[in-house]
């Protein structure tokens, strides 16, 4: 097994889709060979652009970010696509649509699609999310656009994924823009409301630059900064309309993530959210590592049965974690 | 964590999309991973979807009456991305005669009108086994 993932990993770097596809299936399905090809590949990781692209469900993310990817390809760039739709918490399976709203660019040599399901992973992407980007970058796409599943407020873990996140907004959802304010609202660096077409998108963006505080006396450079980084002070956060139907604003939306890296990489936060993805990746891999090394040691069972225990509340969680990692370190000095 | 990958594609100029539907929910229902890739897709464009995805195995719902023309294109375009190894069936109204026909071209399977969703679901498990 091990033997083939060099040579998946040779195929992949030569540009042979196929092998590509087989990469990403081992990354996400977490098996041996997919890490072994992922430590062969980090290294030629971090120069992609990624970029986030989140908002309520209908919100017209797909149609977007298939509008957004052509008017990139106009410019010339390659890129690829991860769309995450959710896996049913009852049957496992899911249904993965988002292909359906990216038809010209299914047969454009310069854009790699891939659908994944969340697979039971809260925060609107799915557990392997970062490391298909991780691939998809060290192969050599220049940049990444990750649709997450439709988000609500506590979605938010694509601002740990994405070197930009771009939230889509639809009209109509105008009373709900307080509730947002605190989760997705927050880890936005570009806003944009979709479907402007729709006479309720005025209203929509006036509330969006009200609770930004950045109401029409306050004037455009009266821009409120994001509470995210000290270093986003300096981002105005540009709040766009776009209608993907009719082919408006995405000029406009590809200006603005363009001028997100560039601020970035002029202010020194380039940096600092190459950091965050960094600690992404070591602690999703020290997890894996560590939840792998307590199965080897106390048997599979060790874990479900604390949980089992924990549902029966005979256990609260901080102790049967205690009580694991105590068990895993006796096993460990035994050795 | 291994699920099984499948591709439901409409290819041709047919717009009747219910059955591809019912299969897509049912296969999801099974715990499959379902890529419905939607109405008038081209050959092409189904055959670089099943590429891009790394499917375990691609229906196709034709209900036009073109399926001899259609599923040798969709053949070609797989085989011209070397991944005609991924086994295809093929749903829709096929007259009986050109049952044989399909499979000659490499179809593993054809389900007609009617047929259980349970039969689509056991046959999708039954030939990723192999």
């Amino acid at each position: 097994m091990s033997g083939t993932a060099p040579t998946f990993v040779e195929a992949a770097l030569g540009g042979d889709r196929r092998a590509l596809a087989r990469l990403l299936s081992a990354v996400e399905n977490g098996t041996a060979e997919g890490a072994e090809a992922l430590r062969a590949l980090y290294p030629r990781t971090g120069e992609a652009h990624i970029v986030g692209i989140t908002g309520a469900p209908g919100a017209g993310k797909s149609t977007l970010v298939g509008k957004l990817a052509r008017e990139f390809r106009r410019r010339g760039k390659r890129l690829a696509i991860v769309a995450v739709d959710p896996t049913s918490p009852y049957s496992g399976g899911a249904l993965l649509g988002d292909r359906l709203r990216m038809r010209d660019l299914l047969t454009d040599d310069g854009v790699f699609i891939r659908s994944m399901a969340s697979r039971g992973h809260p925060g609107g992407v799915a557990a392997a999310t970062r490391d298909v980007a991780n691939v998809l970058d060290a192969v050599g796409y220049p940049l990444i656009l990750v649709e997450t599943v439709g988000a609500g407020q506590a979605q938010v873990e694509i601002a740990r994924l994405a070197h930009t996140v771009v939230l889509v907004e639809a009209p109509g959802m105008g009373d709900e823009i307080q509730a947002l304010k605190a989760g997705l609202m927050e880890i936005a660096d570009i806003i944009v409301v979709n479907k402007a077409d729709n006479p309720a998108a005025r209203i929509t963006l006036q509330s969006i630059r009200a609770a930004l505080g950045r109401d029409r006396s306050a004037g455009h450079h009266g821009a409120a900064p994001s509470a995210k980084d000290e270093e986003a002070a300096g981002w105005d956060i540009p709040i766009l309309q776009s209608s993907a139907i009719e082919n408006r604003g995405l000029a406009e939306l590809a200006d603005a993530i363009e001028a997100h890296r560039a601020y970035l990489q002029r202010s020194g936060a380039w940096e600092n959210r190459r950091r965050r993805l960094a600690r992404a990746d070591v602690e999703a891999w020290l997890q894996r590592h560590l939840l792998a090394l307590l199965e080897r040691r106390l048997g599979g069972g060790a874990v479900e049965e604390a949980v089992e225990a924990v549902q029966r509340r005979r256990l609260d969680p901080i102790t049967a974690a205690g009580t694991l990692l105590d068990a895993l370190l006796r096993a460990e000095g035994e050795r | 964590m291994r699920k099984i990958r499948v591709l439901i594609g409409k290819p041709g100029l047919d717009g009747h999309d219910r059955g591809a539907k019912v299969v897509a929910r049912a296969l999801r229902d099974a715990g499959m991973e379902v890529i419905y890739t939607g109405l008038r897709q081209t050959p092409a464009m189904i055959a670089e979807a099943a590429l891009q995805e790394d499917v375990d195995v691609v229906g196709l719902s034709i209900l036009s009456g073109a399926h001899l023309s259609l599923v040798p294109r969709v053949i070609e375009e797989m085989e011209k991305r070397g991944i005609s190894d991924i086994p295809l069936f093929v749903g829709g109204i096929i007259p009986p005669d050109d049952v044989p026909k399909l499979k000659a071209m490499g179809v593993v399977e054809v389900f007609g009108p009617g047929t259980p969703t349970q039969t689509t679901i056991d046959f999708v498990r039954r030939v990723v086994a192999k």
